[in-house]
């Protein structure tokens, strides 16, 4: 055998010995994820559906929520300790508030980027301003808002793990684990199944989210 | 901000010239105040012995350099490496093995910063500034890479035809065609880039490496508060610091007739 093999080997045996607390640490990740990412969409279009109609108000929010986005994460966590303590409250405080900000800016890049054509169009036909808005317009801007939130939940499984430091739930915790047994036996084994892991999970959320473009995206307007 | 938002990707763009004309004059004045309101509260409440060991000038200066040098050697690894490689990747003769090396910075980007960091610490077993530096680097890739081959490519073929026309060799399209045409992307994907290296950065302390991390971890180890605050507001005060100067380099860097 190999160094390679040796590696892949030592490592399966470690997965699969330890495949119930890791599946739990998976599935923990993901719903994490997933859930942050939901809150902030609904968030995240309300806002985005408040101001893009004035472009002070949208110049003010994407240039506010771009400027958080700036931030790294590790210092937002420590600012969110000390306030909300430790575990699940400041990493889903934080998964929410960085997810907001993709989901804020494309959905008003996606609303403001409507043909007023067709805005003319549907109010000219008698569509009320708010049909225009769930019928014609926030379908059109569908693609770039689920984008939004494609690159928020992408993002999401990279900071989940930093969120571990806050003693948040997910992959996180072997990562840091791994880190903290440097040297001992399993230490490589624990940081390259928390790695690969959210790597796998975050794959596998970019192909849920290419069939719901499938499903939820206007035939009109699929690329 | 030529270029249309790029709304399939991270970044810290925010889709607007009048929201990037807002941000270039808020950006610093906020860092200012943020900064300055929490520098003053820290240095004027009563330290105890502990929390002075943190919080005095020379060594929030040091964690604060050191978290620049970070940065700067990851956006210096970066550019020296993506954006020849995305040359080279948009000759003809290479365009084949394209989606292959994008498909692996992929992978880096995907993969969590934390863990890339830590796997190549234990497999390495190096400490310090590179032990932090190249993974950083390896996971801060995938901009400037995409945007030099997108960049690239979408020069106008005629363009490079009438530069072949008038008598330029290939090598010489290149370099006064096809390049100054793709700056406004490449600066942009730097621009990302640069973000995500001075967040990831405030990781680096994992692996000894330093920077403004370490003081959020001494904080909340030692349970000193302040030592929190002021090493995260100082890491937030340089991130939106570096994204500024990133704005402000695709700004006026850019080629003049592009804007």
């Amino acid at each position: 055998m190999n160094d390679t093999e040796r590696v892949i080997m030592s490592l399966f045996d470690y997965v699969v010995d330890r495949w119930e607390r890791l599946s739990l640490s998976a599935w923990l990740h993901v719903s994490e994820v997933v859930q942050a990412t939901l809150l902030a969409a609904v968030v995240g279009v309300l806002i985005g559906v408040a101001v893009y109609r004035s472009p002070a108000g949208s110049a003010v929010a994407t240039a506010l929520a771009s400027t958080i986005l700036t931030i790294p994460s590790f210092a937002l966590l420590g600012l969110l300790i000390p306030v909300f303590g430790l575990g699940a409250t400041p990493s889903v405080i934080a998964l929410v508030l960085y997810a907001l900000l993709p989901i804020t800016r494309n959905t008003i890049v996606g609303l403001s980027g409507v043909d007023p054509a067709v805005r003319d169009a549907a109010r000219g036909i008698g569509m009320s301003r708010l049909s225009v808005l769930t019928r014609v317009e926030l379908r059109l801007a569908w693609p770039a808002i689920l984008a939004g939130m494609r690159v928020a939940t992408q993002m999401l499984m990279g900071i989940a793990v930093i969120a571990a430091y806050a003693k948040g739930p997910g992959l996180g915790g072997e990562v840091f684990s791994g880190l903290t047994r440097a040297g001992s036996a399993n230490a490589t084994n624990q940081a390259l199944a928390g790695t690969l892991g959210v790597v796998i999970l975050a794959l596998l959320l970019e192909a849920g989210y290419f069939v719901l473009a499938r499903l939820t995206v206007s035939r009109g307007i699929r690329g | 901000m030529s270029a249309a938002t790029d709304v399939r990707a991270f970044s810290t763009e925010s889709g607007s010239r009048r929201a990037e004309r807002v941000r270039l004059l808020a950006q610093p004045a906020a860092v200012v105040v943020l900064v300055g309101s929490v520098l003053t509260w820290a240095f004027a409440r009563d330290n105890d012995e502990i929390e002075a060991q943190s919080i005095n000038a020379a060594t929030l200066l040091t964690k604060t350099w050191e978290h620049v040098v970070i940065t700067f050697v990851v956006a210096a690894v970066v550019a020296g490496v993506a954006v020849p490689l995305g040359i080279v990747l948009t000759r003809p003769w290479a365009r084949p093995a394209a989606p292959l090396f994008i498909a692996v910075a992929n992978i880096g980007q995907a993969a969590p910063a934390l863990g890339v960091l830590v796997l190549f610490f234990l497999w390495t077993e190096w400490e310090g500034l590179w032990a932090a530096a190249l993974p950083i680097a390896f996971y801060s890739l995938l901009p400037v890479l995409r945007n030099t081959i997108t960049g690239i490519r979408s020069v106008d073929p005629a363009l490079v035809d009438a530069g072949r026309g008038i008598g330029m060799s290939a090598f010489g399209v290149l370099l006064r065609v096809e390049l100054p045409l793709a700056v406004p992307m490449v600066l942009a994907g730097l621009r990302t880039s640069l973000v995500l290296a001075v967040g990831t950065a405030t990781l680096a302390f994992f692996v000894n490496g330093g920077g403004l991390g370490e003081l959020v971890d001494t904080g909340y180890k030692l349970n000193r508060v302040p030592v929190l605050v002021v090493g995260a507001v100082l890491a937030v005060g340089l991130a939106l610091l570096v994204d500024w100067i990133g704005a402000v380099l695709e700004e006026y860097l850019g080629p003049r007739g592009l804007s």
